[in-house]
């Protein structure tokens, strides 16, 4: 009976109790002592249970000895002092004795009275609310960096995705590095993947931190880079990611010290690399990046860091992407940039510095496209591979140059090709009418660089074929493509044929003739909306010029540039106006080419400027503002 | 911790109003007295009802043993009115009370008795010493003149023979047919602990250890917690002041047989002259006869598990008026509010019709609603109108929720709280939250960007401009603004916390044995209301206000009116703590849950017992009444959620899935979906409207009162919830249907 009582509950024995009395200085039978034993354990057991229902009350699972304590107080038996602590008690034990027991040390009063260390009280009681489940469906994305995923992975693959995120966001450089080159060989990270991806997909939650976006980027070339991951579709999410360190306006951009630029060339670069390298893993890659970078460029609100973005981006993807975005673009941001360039008011000072980073990259960027258009025209068939090694410098160095582009661009490049070749043979508008416009694209390029284009030019490797472009080219290949391009156009480009139609009535007394005006391409309905706007600018900048020929000194270069050909008297400012306004037309062409030293078509600003003139400050003639705006008025048509 | 029984107001009135008039010079006696016919509902009752008819023989001895106790008191008026109302010949007095009277007024109390009588003394000072209203019913066996009738374990056979007669009439229930075996196998827990409890009373500890290691693991599993009580209770001094023991001694445990099958006991036992048991089912069992089938084990399992056996069917007979109460009209500000609101919006007409169906609903009397001032509700004031028009406004952007429909959950997290976060309530709008704190304090915190502000002091209050129109705002302190106020006052943890529904008190019930009212305009303490004089478990705000009810370890169900320092009722009849109240939507009435894994409910008007449920297998800890007032959700330890329909006083549903403790149970606005949450760091959500559509009423009509339960819980959980290791404590749906649940951070 003892035994199952034993097996039961704790029991205190006799001899605990004789033990107990002696101490106390009482006497005990072995009967009483017996009793008296059975009743404790009575007793503690009641108590044991009483208290727990102060357990369940205060819905715990855990006995404190508080509640054993308010059970004993409530049955009239003193509360046991002195083991209020809530962590467990260890026990000793004294071999000897087979005696176990709590130790007490003896605690020094003066000490702990005298502490200077004085321990912070508890934190306060406060009450935090979240999301727990929407629609009954789980939250979407947790409080922790770990996505809830990455708990399903093997513990081996879990503790190298933290080491590895942990290093290369973390503070070590040299620690990142190691990760880095571990991430760039490790060829047992493919299932991974998804989650660095998703870890550098939070480039657009650190905009602000600079050193994580680079840190990020890193990551991606080191993904990019490894010859054992197969990217797949996630090559679309990279490029998403490098794209927002490109185009976005970044928080980090605000505080001029901050740069950014940096950051924007090497996702750049990046950009390049993946599409050279994985760009065949997602059809249509290559337009959706060109026009994003378009989307960018065209857009007016956008800050001047964005634009040097989408520039830098253009350069890296190469000069078809320069000469098929940027060139037909540029005028019409020419004027925008221009207005930038010469506000010089001390607030304007900062946004006229990143101005000139702008104009810069444009310029590098055309500089090239010159130089690799001249040398594709010089040799022919090499210009592919010239634009590849251009573009892509070592970083497709094991890559065959043949397998590397994507598809796309190769079907074009064969067009580009094949055009160039055989003209007339049709296809792809932007390449037949490449070749066209380099004597006009230098003409018009020059017209906005001026001399600082010619200078560096002239450095360049395509010096010599240059000169003679304009006069051998120009005529028939012209002629052909014009007739092409604009069959093309018409049937391809419908929302910039729609535009054309809309300004045509303005156009009147233009020297038309074909209704569909042939136009670059990617340019689209943005570039012949600056072209037609641009009319008004270059009748104002020139009259203006034309009254400022006094000469007041130009120390930026635009200006200096813009003088120089509008030397001629202030009527002369009617004929570029009226040439601009056919400028779409088949007139402007051989109009330019047989006045050499043109007037630049390119003193044209788009709306958006004209509308910005009054507020920068400048002398504007009413009337011709209100011709400007009256123009404006019908564009957006 | 002396048990206390609180008086039983409603009960007891037959007998005690006659009898303590002239009790004057027998105080301890007849207080004993009166207790004795209280301490088992039922028998009282039972009591009540034998005016009309004589009813069962037992009733009938009963009466008897008084009429003798009080003729031997010369108490003959008493008598006489006892007997005409209880339609007692008066030879039948006579004669079965020379039967009753000769073994009691010889006079042989006997040793034990005498011993006990004292030891009731001091027990009684004891309890009045500390206060409580009523003294224990720990002696009802201990009276010579009743002790036949009323109790208990003196009568006693060879204490070698009882496991003779337990393994007889075990290997006799073995042998019935099936239909009947699981019917009367209910006869042996109760029938095993009162054996146990009498070879203990009687000394025979080695035969009483003997028995129970032979005879408890036969018993029910949901048995385990008492009989772990009832093995550590080897001695008769023990068996004093055991809770679990007085409640088995003084109530009487209740079965339900069909007729068949206690006619097949019945004759057993004559047969083998088994006068033991037989004077045990006698005495200590009440077994509620029926006409029909037997019940099936399944069946009577859903039913029993409570302390003191299922509840008789009469208990649940008596009318409740389940239905809501009347909207009061507010019509007319709701018809400036929402053309104003038309106005601002611009889009007419659709919001008329709306208002309309909702004024003729209002308007439609329930046939089962109380009358409107069948309890005196406090008046609407003002600002009472104005959150009734906000609530009807946040009604109409309500979301509907059904099974594709499940609701957002949005958690709060008590951080910091240490293990201590012991209560947890928002206010109907959802605009405030408060803990309760086991360090004795109260917490309230705005969930809103609105700030807590004080009144103003005295002084600067006289300053204010009474007339103007933001003078409520005016009156606020902007200097006191934070987004958290700590109230403290009691000495105790704090168990249970509620908001009133205007939102300017709150209430919380501590340890202390106090439920202390708050002002939310001060951040003071108004009162505390003292007479539990024990822990007080839980209270709850009236959903009228004013009103609030209290339970706590004295067994017992307090009703208070806040401008009241003394309860109002007092709701008896718990076996053992009230571990949690809640007011029914219509104000009329009060579900207590106990830890004797009973419910019941109350009628506020009459202070009457309209309900007991039984079927719960742990201690009851959460109840929640469905927002139509038809239906009652309970939750315990068992881990298992039940549904009672109150009109037919039915199990209608059981939900089981939890795994542990459930302490958080709510209907959503709509009454579609039930969120219970745990201890097991849960939240799951039940298809209410299905459990309750699946209903076949017609059932219901026959009356046999036996349900039968087809186990759906897998049907009908819609989702569980998972918490990174917090304890759901408390559950909360919006006015919109956003379900808020909040507990403490586990760390």
């Amino acid at each position: 009976m003892a035994e199952r009582e034993e097996r039961r509950f704790a029991q205190v024995s006799r001899e605990s109790v004789t033990l107990m009395a002696e101490s106390a200085g009482v006497e005990l039978g072995e009967e009483i002592a017996a009793v008296l034993a059975e009743d404790v354990c009575y007793r503690l057991r009641e108590a044991a249970q009483s208290s727990s229902q102060f357990m369940k009350h205060a819905k715990r699972k855990k006995l404190t000895v508080e509640d054993f304590n308010r059970a004993l107080r409530w049955s009239n038996v003193e509360a046991i002092c002195g083991y209020g602590a809530q962590d467990t008690l260890p026990f000793r034990s004294v071999k000897e004795g087979e005696l176990f027991f709590v130790e007490d040390r003896e605690i020094n009063l003066i000490e702990l009275a005298l502490a200077t260390n004085i321990p912070k009280g508890c934190a306060e009681t406060m009450v935090r609310v979240n999301v727990a489940y929407l629609d009954g469906k789980g939250n979407m994305e947790l409080q922790g960096a770990v996505p809830a995923a990455v708990q399903s992975l093997s513990d081996d693959l879990l503790k190298y995705y933290q080491q590895i995120t942990r290093a290369i966001l973390g503070d070590d450089p040299h620690l990142m590095k190691v990760a880095l080159l571990d991430l760039q060989s490790n060829s047992k990270i493919a299932a991974l993947l998804p989650y660095f991806v998703y870890v550098i997909s939070g480039v657009k939650s650190v905009s602000h931190d600079l050193e994580q976006l680079n840190r990020l980027l890193h990551m991606v070339r080191s993904l990019v880079q490894n010859p054992y991951l197969y990217l797949g579709s996630y090559v679309r999410s990279l490029v998403s990611s490098v794209m927002y360190c490109i185009l976005e306006p970044l928080a980090a951009s605000i505080n001029p010290l901050n740069d950014h630029w940096t950051l924007r060339d090497y996702a750049a670069l990046l950009l390049s690399n993946i599409f050279w390298t994985h760009g065949d893993l997602v059809s249509g890659l290559y337009h959706q990046i060109l026009l994003s970078l378009q989307k960018v460029l065209s857009d007016p609100v956008r800050p001047l860091c964005s634009h040097y973005g989408a520039v830098v981006g253009l350069h890296a993807l190469g000069w078809k992407a320069v000469e098929k975005v940027l060139f037909p673009h540029l005028p019409a941001y020419w004027a925008n940039l221009q207005a930038v360039l010469d506000d010089y008011s001390v607030s304007n000072a900062q946004v006229k510095a990143d101005g000139h980073k702008v104009y810069g990259a444009i310029l590098v960027a055309v500089e090239r496209l010159l130089k690799m258009k001249a040398l594709s025209l010089s040799h022919p068939g090499e210009w592919c591979v010239n634009a590849q090694t251009g573009s892509l410098a070592a970083a497709v160095g094991y890559r065959s140059p043949g397998l590397s582009p994507p598809p796309e661009s190769l079907s074009e490049a064969a067009f580009g090709i094949a055009s160039h070749l055989q003209a007339g043979s049709g296809g792809c508008p932007w390449e037949e009418w490449a070749p066209v416009s380099l004597p006009a694209m230098y003409l018009e390029l020059y017209s906005f660089f001026g001399d600082s284009l010619a200078v560096r030019f002239s450095t360049g490797p395509g010096l010599d074929s240059y000169p003679y472009c304009p006069s051998t080219l120009l005529r028939e290949p012209k002629k052909e493509a014009l007739g092409q391009g604009s069959n093309s156009d018409t049937a391809r480009k419908m929302p910039q044929l729609t535009a054309n139609l809309s300004i045509s009535p303005r156009r009147d007394g233009s020297p038309r003739t074909d209704p569909p005006p042939p136009s670059l391409a990617a340019a689209g309905p943005g570039r012949s909306l600056a072209r037609s706007s641009s009319a008004q600018r270059s009748r104002y900048s020139s009259s203006r010029s034309g009254q400022r020929l006094t000469g007041l000194p130009r120390d930026v270069f635009p200006k200096a540039r813009f003088s120089s050909p509008q030397n001629g008297p202030p009527t002369f400012t009617f004929v570029i106006g009226g040439r601009q306004m056919g400028q779409r037309c088949q007139g402007r062409r051989p109009f330019q080419t047989v006045f050499a030293p043109t007037p630049p078509p390119s003193a044209v600003p788009p709306r958006a400027y004209a509308h910005k003139l009054p507020v920068i400050g400048r002398v504007g003639k009413p009337v011709r503002r209100w011709t400007c705006s009256h123009y404006s008025l019908l564009l957006p048509l | 911790m002396a048990a206390v029984q609180g008086g039983m107001v409603d009960e007891k009135e037959e007998v005690d109003i006659k009898t303590e008039p002239q009790s004057d010079g027998f105080v301890n006696t007849n207080a004993t007295d009166g207790r004795q016919l209280s301490p088992s509902p039922g028998s009282s009752s039972s009591a009540g009802s034998s005016k009309t008819a004589a009813g069962a023989p037992e009733d009938q001895q009963t009466l008897l043993a008084v009429l003798q106790f009080l003729r031997k008191n010369k108490l003959t008026e008493s008598v006489e009115i006892l007997r005409r109302e209880a339609g007692l010949p008066e030879d039948a007095l006579d004669s079965k009370g020379v039967d009753c009277g000769a073994p009691g007024s010889g006079g042989s109390a006997g040793g034990v008795d005498g011993l006990d009588a004292g030891s009731l003394l001091s027990r009684v000072t004891v309890s009045s010493s500390a206060g409580t209203p009523a003294p224990t019913k720990a002696v009802a066996d201990d009276q010579p003149d009743v002790s036949v009738v009323l109790s208990a374990y003196s009568q006693q056979g060879d204490p070698a023979l009882y496991k003779v007669y337990y393994s007889d009439l075990k290997k006799f229930i073995e042998s019935v047919l099936d239909c009947h075996r699981a019917e009367l196998s209910q006869v042996f827990y109760p029938l095993f602990v009162h054996m146990y409890l009498e070879l203990v009373y009687n000394n025979h500890e080695s035969e009483a250890k003997a028995f129970f290691q032979k005879f408890s693991g036969d018993q029910e599993c949901y048995y385990e917690d008492d009989l772990r009580v009832l093995s550590s209770l080897t001695k008769k001094e023990h068996m004093r002041g055991n809770e679990t023991l007085l409640d088995f001694r003084t109530s009487k445990f209740v079965l339900r047989i069909s007729r068949d099958s206690y006619q097949l006991l019945k004759r057993h036992l004559q047969e083998r002259q088994n006068n033991q048991i037989w004077n045990i089912i006698q005495e200590h069992l009440y077994i509620d006869i029926f006409d029909g089938m037997p019940r099936s084990k399944s069946q009577i399992d859903a039913m029993s598990g409570s302390l003191a056996g299922e509840a008789k069917r009469e208990a649940n007979k008596a009318k409740v008026y389940y239905g809501l109460l009347k909207e009061p009209e507010i019509e007319l500000p709701l018809d400036d509010e929402d053309e104003e609101a038309e106005n601002e919006e611009g889009k007419p007409k659709k919001k008329k019709p709306k208002k309309d169906s909702m004024g003729s609903k209002s308007k439609k009397q329930d046939p089962n609603a109380p009358s409107q001032n069948r309890i005196p509700l406090p008046e609407l004031k003002d600002s009472d109108k104005l959150d009734k028009i906000m609530y009807m406004k946040e009604a109409t952007k309500r979301i509907r929720l059904g099974p594709e429909n499940l609701p957002s959950i949005c958690f709060y997290t008590f951080l910091n709280a240490y293990q201590g976060l012991t209560a947890v309530d928002f206010t109907d709008d959802s605009s405030l939250i408060a803990g309760g704190f086991a360090d004795s304090t109260v917490r309230v915190w705005s969930v809103t960007p609105k700030k807590l502000r004080k009144v103003k002091s005295a002084a600067d209050l006289n300053l204010i401009d009474k007339e103007s129109d933001d003078v409520l705002e005016r009156i606020m302190d902007e200097k006191t603004a934070s987004e958290s106020k700590v109230l403290y006052g009691h000495s105790g943890p704090v168990y249970g916390i509620s908001f009133s529904p205007d939102r300017n008190y709150l209430l919380s019930s501590s340890e202390d044995g106090t439920v202390r009212l708050w002002s939310l305009l001060t951040f003071t303490c108004l009162v505390g209301y003292k007479g539990h004089n024990y822990p007080v478990w839980d209270t709850q705000f009236s959903p009228y206000g004013y009103y609030f009810v209290s339970g706590g370890h004295d067994r017992v169900a307090r009703l208070w009116a806040t401008d009241h320092y003394q309860p109002l009722r007092i709701f008896a009849g718990h076996l053992a703590d009230v571990t949690c109240t809640r007011f029914h939507p219509n104000s009329n009435y009060v579900a207590t849950g106990s830890s004797d894994r009973t419910i019941r409910l109350w009628d506020v008007l009459t202070g009457n017992c309209v309900r007991i449920f039984t079927g719960h297998k742990g201690p009851i800890h959460t109840l929640a009444f469905s927002p139509n007032g038809k239906f009652l959700a309970s939750g315990a330890t068992d881990g298992r959620v039940l549904l009672w329909d109150i009109g037919h006083g039915l199990m209608v549903s059981e939900l089981k899935g939890h795994t542990d403790t459930i302490y958080a149970l709510r209907f959503s606005r709509d009454g579609e979906i039930l969120a219970s949450g745990s201890m097991d760091n849960t939240v799951r959500l039940w298809n209410a409207a299905k459990a309750f559509d699946d209903l076949e009423t017609d059932d219901f009509t026959a009356a046999t009162g036996h349900i039968h339960l087809q186990d759906n819980s897998p049907e009908l959980l819609l989702g569980t919830y998972m918490s990174k290791s917090t304890p759901v404590i408390h559950l909360h749906f919006t006015r919109r249907n956003l379900l808020l649940a909040a507990g403490s951070y586990a760390a």
